[in-house]
């Protein structure tokens, strides 16, 4: 396949796993401390980093084509503009 | 006629097989478009029994024919099978599979196989869907919308109703994806995207909302099953909750879902009012754009279902607002539609008078949707006869009746025969007769106050109840009657030529019935899609 032109090696998969799994340690420790309503927000942004390591390096996006990138963009922002609407109703309840 | 020996692809396999196996494992678009055609139709026409059936019941006070509880899951089939196996699938997987390829210039879909697929799917939905209902347990009696918490107390068969409906959103996805690809992908040269019919631009709108928002009910009916067997408390208040974030969740998809059955409707008006009244469409880029604007716009207003479920105000006002938008480039497309008639020299033939009905039936529902998005009058005729009268008038008197119009439109091309004129003539007065008869009484009631989904009423309503049963028998009888009439067509009808209305979108440069890869030279696309003067060029031809 041509596309397959700069592979990461084994060494980058492995520190992202390690990476991965440290992050899944601080969502669960967060998830102990009581940080009121900024919780949602922290459990958020470190899922949104663990997402864009999968996304960007398991699942290869990272060497696509840009139409790859194009479509996983719309996509993130349909997901996003869902997210925010539908807290326009949690947050002000 | 250039070849008149030519076979059309009705006599033509696309695979080894002949007979029923030829039908069941070809990966034409057009035969796939007839199967959906034949599935669809006979799941709409047990939707309409089932809704005769509960007008009949409510003739009079108390008990009919039917006890509660049969009532209630009556509701809830008419419901799901209207929504999931008609309205939903209903234009794109006919007519869009069938003419789609054809109107760009293409032999097929992208993916054949996948098409063939698709179809398998919705099969197996619609099994799964039926098979629920004599399962012990009995059939589900939620609604169709599986309202939190009663959809996990219920003893009936949601989980594999539901389920029923998750297979047919990967039905609906494949269509989806077959679609944009085919858009994307396989245009004749010279078709750019300006030079498209508008049938194939509301279809590609409608491809990207089926390919983004139906995962949304996935993962929903998903949680509601986990719920069920788990009770693990992600909806159920019971266990810490929120039954809010369902209704989120639902209507995130199901709203979306409102545009996927009606925007494919818009873009067959789009065909049939530029054929009949002689004359190019008015406002081209408009329409067009237009179909896109409310595909996105369509995303951003789910929430006007639940203003009184308890939501938050800031949320009621912002989903209120965002409703109000999308009345814009709705009202974009029937002004063009109107303008497009204005000086045109119009033939009033059967499909043309189905659209006529159309805009008259869909500019009723259009408006008393504003009354339901204004949060104040919401709050009066929520859940009552009112909501049931407007989605009538949108979706039957809006998609509804575009089906039966684009069937018209199309029927003598996708067969090769000719229905009589006069009778569907009559049909469609009948129709809209029997279709206001029904519907308008609901939107009185509502407002005295009738709600919705309830088996028994007061004696003060029991007229206007009994006007509207009677409008069921009228409008019933007629969907018979096109029914028959169109399979007599079938069997005896004259042979129909290639262009019997005059219509200059590329379907009509071809054989009735296409053949087999529907061109016998690709065309090279030099006019605009609704340029009439191709016509006196196509007569020569």
């Amino acid at each position: 396949m041509e596309h397959s032109k700069k592979h990461p090696g084994y060494n980058t998969y492995i520190l992202v796993w390690l990476a991965l799994l440290m992050f899944t340690s601080i969502t669960v420790t967060i998830a102990g401390i009581d940080l009121g309503k900024y919780t949602l927000l922290i459990a958020m942004f470190i899922a949104a980093i663990k997402s864009a390591l999968v996304i960007n390096i398991f699942m290869h996006i990272k060497f696509e084509e840009k139409i790859f990138k194009v479509f996983l963009l719309l996509s993130g922002m349909t997901l996003l503009i869902i997210f925010v609407l539908t807290f326009s109703d949690f947050l002000f309840r | 006629m250039a070849n008149a020996v030519a076979e059309n692809y009705l006599q033509q396999s696309t695979n080894k097989y002949s007979g029923i196996k030829s039908w069941l494992l070809t990966t034409d678009h057009k035969k796939i478009g007839l199967m959906y055609l034949i599935a669809i139709l006979f799941f709409f026409l047990v939707g309409v029994i089932i809704g005769l059936l509960m007008r009949l019941e409510l003739i009079a006070p108390g008990k009919t024919i039917m006890d509660p509880q049969t009532y209630n899951s009556l509701f809830t089939l008419h419901g799901v099978i209207m929504i999931f196996l008609f309205i939903v699938p209903g234009l794109p997987a006919i007519f869009g599979n069938f003419f789609l390829p054809i109107q760009i210039g293409a032999k097929d879909v992208a993916f054949p196989r996948l098409n063939l697929l698709s179809w398998y799917v919705y099969m197996i939905g619609a099994i799964l869907a039926l098979v629920s209902l004599f399962l012990p347990g009995g059939p589900i009696d939620t609604g169709w919308t599986f309202y939190i918490p009663y959809s996990v107390r219920t003893s009936t068969n949601v989980s594999l109703a539901i389920f029923a409906a998750f297979v047919l959103g990967f039905s609906s996805i494949l269509t989806g994806i077959n679609f944009v690809t085919t858009v994307h992908r396989l245009r004749a040269p010279g078709m750019n995207f300006f030079k498209m019919p508008l049938f194939v631009w509301a279809t590609y709108a409608t491809a990207w909302i089926q390919i983004i928002a139906t995962p949304v009910v996935g993962i929903t009916i998903l949680l509601v099953i986990i719920e069920r067997a788990f009770g693990v408390g992600i909806f159920d208040p019971a266990l810490g909750g929120d039954p809010v974030l369902y209704q989120h969740m639902f209507w995130i998809y199901s709203h979306p879902a409102v545009y996927i059955m009606i925007l494919p409707a818009m873009g067959v008006v789009s065909e049939i009012i530029p054929t009949f009244s002689r004359r190019t469409i008015f406002g081209y880029n408009a329409i067009a754009m237009s179909s896109l604007a409310i595909a996105f716009i369509g995303y951003l207003v789910w929430a006007h279902h639940m203003f009184t479920s308890g939501m938050s105000d800031t949320a009621r006002w912002v989903f209120s607002l965002l409703t109000f938008i999308v009345a814009l480039p709705s009202g974009v497309k029937v002004f063009n539609w109107v303008a497009t008639m204005y000086k045109g020299s119009i033939d009033p033939q059967p499909p043309f008078l189905w659209v006529m009905s159309f805009i008259f039936l869909f500019s009723i529902g259009g408006l008393t949707g504003l009354v339901l998005g204004s949060l104040a009058t919401d709050i009066h005729v929520h859940d009552t006869y009112f909501v049931v009268a407007h989605f009538h008038y949108v979706m039957f008197g809006g998609t509804g009746t575009i089906f039966f119009a684009g069937l018209h439109y199309w029927f003598p091309k996708m067969f090769g025969k000719m229905y009589n004129l006069k009778l569907s003539k009559i049909a469609v007065a009948l129709f809209f007769i029997g279709f206001n008869l029904l519907y308008f009484p609901k939107f009185i009631l509502g407002y005295m106050g009738m709600p919705r989904r309830y088996y028994d009423y007061l004696p003060q309503f029991e007229s206007l109840q009994k006007i509207s049963t009677f409008g069921s028998w009228i409008l019933g009888g007629t969907i018979f009657f096109i029914v028959g009439y169109l399979i007599h067509a079938l069997i005896k009808g004259k042979k129909a030529t290639s262009n019997p209305w005059g219509g200059v979108t590329l379907e009509w440069h071809i054989a009735s019935p296409p053949i087999q890869e529907n061109f016998e030279v690709i065309p090279t696309i030099t006019h605009k899609p609704y340029d009439f003067s191709q016509l006196k060029e196509m007569k020569n031809e």
